[in-house]
């Protein structure tokens, strides 16, 4: 795959407000990409700045390797689902997929089967005489859709497309644009203040906070290892427990329980005469890693690889995420590490609740997901409770 | 119920003189008093055999035609400006530029007379008008036409010209489109603004007058004064057809850009 997009370095300002900072990034060929943000954070900036609606005060943009310093947006290969989607209201359905094909030296009846085409791709087939203003919030963005495909740009760039609509609409179109994405193969950029959105559809997510990408990644790799707390916090539901990062250590792990064998006289006979192999020289099992305790749990080993270099030794928060903690009910074992605590607050969901549980030497209480699976009860307020963890799900973070 | 009395009563009081017009147009007798004296058509006859009279209503028609193209072009451009675009200043220049609308006339008619006369020595003419009406008929193009533009999605243009259109062609092809009704609208206010004012087109006009001026002239001759009657009664006639096809456009425009009619000026 060859980067589509590349942006070096860019910059912009508004005045004295700088909008965009330093922004390093490279979009390849076909992917699903978001730039997701709080509102303000130059997310729509930097996409229309792509389109070339904003011209950045310094640093290169480069699509498909060229460069887009003063290439007006009706001559960029890029094409826009703006937040209102703009439909031309004095116009018909097809009339407004048709906007874009005026200099398109084909004849009338070959752009007439484009735009048909155009609008079935969409679901809107037979849609084409219907005037624009007679359409449903989800039609219009389906038009819009069609609008901007027909040209077949290089890159679709959607601000916010799905924010206009209803919850179970919303849903619908995410399916639809990521089937729609992979039936076109063009690359898709998306605008979005909404992370489950973000993660839902995209093959890669870059967050912004203040004109700044805070991290760029794969969606699993940003929900699960959130490289800032700022991030964490953005995405998803994260509890945050302070920690003291000590160093390194390697220590013998907690010794398995011996086998139960038969008679050991018998074994050793056994072996003497060849029934079975020579015992392999028990090597002591060692964890090598960072030490972190953590406040309220207690402490932990981590891999060296998930404490970064400039955590150790440090005061650091760490970050768990609600699906990862369990509070146990009454009678029920585990083998997981364990710490006491009561329920503080019980937010029930259908098929999920959430409880707040606090837990001694944390000051905020911690929120548990639990899984309404059959004959699993809901605790009520003030019940003592246990709460699982494990050191596998804790993510350090700076401060 | 004395709610309704008023409303009446402010009915007659903003009516009654207009309802007079064709009272006496038609009334056989040269005295604008009851009681009526018969029914007459001669006072229209009368006015299709003034050349004076074809003159100044075609000064004044080419006045207003002319002066409201010019100023529903300016109002266009600042509306444009100041609804779509952000550039240093911009609040101030706005009000700068609606100035005209509590300008006294008087003031302007005179300091144009200066400038025009003494300062370039030019001789007045139906041009030193049309300029004179632009610059009072710009300020209510730039209110209605900022209505206009203020319901237009500032998304639009860029849509067309991310569809690969160029500014101009953007403009065109969507904005124009969008925002004909309140062209029509601002080009029918600046034309009747332009054909009833008379202070400043009597200190501006040359030796052709406009059509008010001419009137103001013809009530020298109270025996010409049913004349004045017939001519107010085809005027308000034409403004009431005039006003009528202005409220249908506007609401053909609404309703062609589906938005909910919020009540226009009728």
């Amino acid at each position: 795959m060859t980067d589509l997009i590349a942006l070096e370095g860019l910059n912009k300002y508004y005045g004295d407000y700088h909008a965009l900072r330093d922004i390093d990034l490279t979009i390849p060929q076909g992917q699903f990409f978001s730039l997701l943000g709080p509102s303000g954070c130059g997310k729509t900036t930097l996409l229309r700045t792509i389109a070339g609606f904003e011209a950045p005060s310094s640093g290169v943009l480069r699509i498909d390797g060229r460069d887009m310093k003063g290439v007006a947006a009706n001559h960029r290969p890029t094409n826009m689902v703006f937040q209102s989607y703009a439909i031309f209201p004095h116009l018909s359905v097809a009339e407004n997929v048709a906007f874009g094909l005026r200099k398109d030296p084909r004849s009338k009846e070959e752009k007439g089967r484009a735009v048909g085409e155009a609008l079935e791709m969409v679901g809107l087939g037979g849609y084409g005489n219907r005037r624009a203003h007679a359409l449903s919030g989800g039609q219009r963005q389906r038009v819009a859709l069609a609008r901007a495909l027909i040209l077949q740009p290089k890159v679709l760039l959607l601000d916010e497309p799905l924010s206009a609509l209803d919850k179970k609409m919303r849903e619908q179109m995410q399916v639809e644009l990521i089937r729609l994405q992979r039936q076109v193969g063009i690359t898709f950029i998306l605008v979005t203040h909404d992370q489950e959105e973000a993660l839902v559809m995209s093959d890669r997510i870059a967050v912004m906070f203040e004109g700044e990408i805070g991290q760029m990644d794969d969606p699993e790799t940003l929900y699960r290892r959130p490289k800032s707390r700022r991030v964490a916090a953005f995405i998803g539901l994260m509890n945050f427990l302070d920690a003291r990062v000590g160093g390194e250590v390697s220590e013998r792990k907690t010794a398995a329980p011996e086998r139960p064998t038969d008679d050991p006289m018998l074994t050793r006979f056994r072996r003497q005469i060849g029934l079975l192999p020579k015992a392999p020289k028990a090597l002591p099992e060692y964890v090598s890693g960072i030490e972190v305790e953590v406040a309220g749990l207690g402490r932990a080993v981590l891999p060296k690889e998930r404490v970064p270099e400039a955590l150790r030794h440090t005061g650091c928060t760490v970050g768990i995420r609600p699906e990862t903690l369990a509070v146990l009910f009454e009678g029920e074992q585990t083998t997981s590490r364990t710490v006491d605590g009561v329920v503080d607050e019980v937010v029930y969901y259908g098929d999920m609740t959430y409880y707040d549980v606090r837990i001694e030497g944390v000051e905020k209480p911690l929120t548990i997901s639990m899984k309404n699976l059959i004959g699993r009860p809901v605790l009520e307020v003030g019940a003592k409770t246990r709460v699982a963890w494990d050191e596998r799900s804790l993510v350090p973070l700076g401060h | 119920m004395s709610l309704r009395i008023y409303a009446i009563a402010y009915l007659i009081f903003l009516y009654a003189p207009i309802a007079l017009l064709p009272i006496f147009a038609f009334n056989d007798g040269t005295i604008i008093a009851f009681p009526l004296q018969g029914f007459t058509t001669e006072w229209f006859a009368a006015l299709a055999t003034t050349p004076a009279l074809h003159e100044a209503v075609q000064n004044s028609l080419i006045i207003a035609v002319t002066s409201a193209v010019l100023a529903t072009c300016l109002g266009m451009c600042a509306a444009r400006a100041g609804t779509m675009e952000d550039f240093p200043g911009k609040r101030g220049v706005l009000g700068f530029i609606m100035l005209p609308l509590v300008l006294p006339e008087i003031i302007v008619a005179v300091s144009l007379l200066v400038v025009v006369v003494r300062v370039f020595g030019l001789t007045l003419g139906n041009w030193t008008i049309i300029l004179a009406h632009t610059l009072i008929c710009a300020p209510f193009c730039i209110a209605v036409l900022n209505g206009a533009f203020q319901n237009l999605d500032r998304s639009m243009e860029e849509a067309a010209m991310d569809l690969g259109q160029s500014r101009w062609g953007a403009f065109r092809l969507v904005t124009l489109p969008l925002v004909a009704p309140g062209i029509i609208s601002s080009l029918l206010i600046s034309f009747t603004i332009s054909l009833d004012e008379f202070i400043i087109a009597f200190f501006l006009s040359g030796n052709s007058p406009t059509m008010p001026v001419y009137i103001w002239g013809l009530l020298r001759f109270p025996e010409r004064l049913p004349v004045v009657m017939a001519l107010g009664t085809i005027l308000v006639a034409l403004s009431i057809v005039l006003l009528t096809v202005a409220e249908l456009m506007r609401r053909r425009g609404l309703a062609r850009a589906g938005l909910k009619d919020t009540g226009g000026f009728l």
